[in-house]
């Protein structure tokens, strides 16, 4: 069902793991649809995403999604980390099965959120980043019970 | 390879392929003819007809082949609300049913067809005093299962019958799981109509039947030839049928054997991972369950990880998780029993053979055991456990 690259990415997941003091972080998704997805990012003071990790709770294409996303981001502007879409995702991962496409949106997500809190902590505006609607912080998971 | 996915589907046993194999090639005549060639054919219906009457204490003539459990379902439910629909229109069933049953209610509703799914309590059992309040004088059937094909819950169905009888009501159970694993007795039990399915007993897939109490109103569910008494048209499935019969033969001579490997593996198996791994809970009912059936929720991971996990040591299991669903929720029998989103979407099933050992058990364990720890590793969900933890 899954593409080797996916499976790849699945089993031997790149950066996964938690950073000390990130330069930003994000969680999106939430437990209910399955799918929670946290990324560190430490970006230098030239905007460039030196360090990247994160994790997932998730099915294989989202775990396998996160590890790509990371993969990609890292060594990128943050203009560039932008640009990392779910498409840019899926194709590097030579795609998904239909079913599991909004897995992919996840990852976009999570690099927007960690973008956002890091232009947040450092009091900038990144151009074309909107914030991010499904940020789901631990307060307002309970709530949602 | 282990296999722990028989409430999915089940190997064909080697003396059911056996039987069935000249049904195919030598003994191929349609058994509604009358020359010899066809007279094997139907003999060896009646046959596989009487084996499955016996081993429910029904009559002969109760017992209805299909293509399978969920069309015995689809037609125990639509043909008997019709048949019935002058009496009223109201029907009783769980909200832990399969989808033959549930999908099929839903259909009936949108007919004009009322129905009370009732609640099931932690164990996934539904109550009997709820049962009978939900009972209207325009009730016209009741269809709870004999027992869950996730959570393995045996449910009181010789109560149920019970309240069925004294009610005047119409009792179905769908016995997919149960058939072939647990004793039954139509008459003890008060069942009205049972759904039964081949491949879930070692026979082939593509066959099942329906048995119909006599007296029974059910209207033809398929309209053509008079074969299965003009209810259920179509030139019968002869090595499908020979094959469900000698399954069933199979699965009543083995059944106490069965029975006791199966629940010491089991116990087995659940005492490992409770023992051994932390943040998880067994769900369904501990004792009022199948034989053969695992069923466990682990925190903060979910369940198709786990399944490819498991998959790459060689083990077929099976998730409530919504990313096996193919759909966004997670199973509904496990949100039925009250668990949450993502204790749901964390769930493992291992469902039992009787070839399985303690030694496939302990690789299993000692593999669940690593990938559960990577899962976690990985979850961020665990990492807001563990910091909650320090606080």
């Amino acid at each position: 069902m899954y593409s080797e690259k996916v499976m790849d990415h699945f089993q031997n997941p790149r950066n996964v793991g938690e950073m000390e003091n990130p330069s930003g972080v994000g969680t999106v998704g939430n437990a209910k649809c399955g799918d929670i997805m946290r990324m560190f990012l430490d970006i230098d003071e030239n905007g460039i995403i030196q360090e990247a990790k994160f994790k997932t709770f998730g099915c294989g294409a989202a775990v396998a999604t996160s590890s790509m996303a990371t993969e990609l981001v890292k060594g990128k502007t943050i203009q560039e980390a932008l640009e990392v879409t779910n498409k840019a995702v899926m194709e590097a991962l030579d795609g998904l099965p239909p079913v599991k496409v909004h897995c992919s949106l996840l990852a976009e997500e999570a690099i927007h959120a960690a973008l956002w809190d890091y232009a947040e902590k450092n009091g900038i505006t990144i151009e074309g980043l909107q914030k991010p609607v499904s940020d789901i912080s631990e307060h307002e998971e309970e709530e949602e019970y | 390879m282990i296999y722990l996915d028989n409430a999915a589907t089940t190997k064909t046993a080697p003396e059911v392929v056996e039987a069935m194999l000249p049904y195919f090639t030598e003994h191929y005549g349609n058994p509604s003819t009358i020359y010899s060639l066809g007279g094997e054919s139907k003999k060896a219906v009646t046959d596989a007809r009487e084996i499955i009457a016996k081993s429910l204490g029904a009559k002969t003539e109760e017992i209805y082949f299909t293509a399978g459990g969920s069309e015995a379902d689809n037609w125990a439910l639509k043909a008997t609300a019709e048949a019935y629909s002058n009496k009223g229109k109201h029907i009783i069933t769980s909200k832990i049913e399969h989808h033959a049953i549930l999908h099929t209610c839903e259909y009936l509703e949108k007919q004009g067809y009322e129905v009370t799914y009732l609640d099931v309590d932690r164990d996934g059992l539904i109550n009997l005093e709820e049962l009978k309040a939900a009972i209207r004088p325009d009730t016209i059937l009741i269809s709870i299962m004999f027992a869950n094909n996730e959570i393995g819950t045996i449910e009181p169905i010789a109560e149920i019958g019970a309240i069925a009888k004294e009610k005047g009501i119409l009792f179905h159970t769908d016995a997919v799981q149960a058939y072939g694993q647990l004793p039954i007795n139509v008459d003890e039990m008060n069942i009205d109509m049972l759904s039964a399915s081949g491949h879930k007993l070692n026979g082939p897939k593509g066959i099942g039947f329906l048995y119909i109490r006599k007296g029974v109103k059910s209207r033809s569910f398929i309209h053509g030839g008079a074969q299965e008494r003009s209810r259920r048209a179509g030139t019968e499935n002869v090595p499908g049928i020979v094959g469900l019969g000698a399954a069933a033969d199979r699965a009543m001579r083995i059944m106490e054997e069965k029975t006791r490997k199966e629940i010491e593996v089991r116990d087995y198996l659940i005492k490992r991972i409770e023992d051994e791994i932390p943040y998880c809970w067994l769900n369904g009912h501990r004792t009022k369950r199948l034989p053969n059936n695992v069923n466990f929720s682990f925190l903060y991971i979910e369940g198709e990880s786990m399944l490819i996990m498991l998959d790459m040591k060689g083990v077929c299991a099976s998730s409530g998780s919504a990313c096996t669903s193919g759909s966004l929720d997670p199973s509904h029998v496990l949100l039925g029993i009250g668990l949450k989103h993502e204790e749901a979407h964390g769930s493992l099933r291992l469902t039992l053979s009787e070839e399985n050992t303690k030694e496939e058990m302990d690789f299993v364990v000692d593999n669940l055991k690593q990938i559960v720890a990577r899962l976690r590793d990985m979850s961020p969900l665990y990492e807001d456990f563990l910091k909650s933890q320090q606080k």
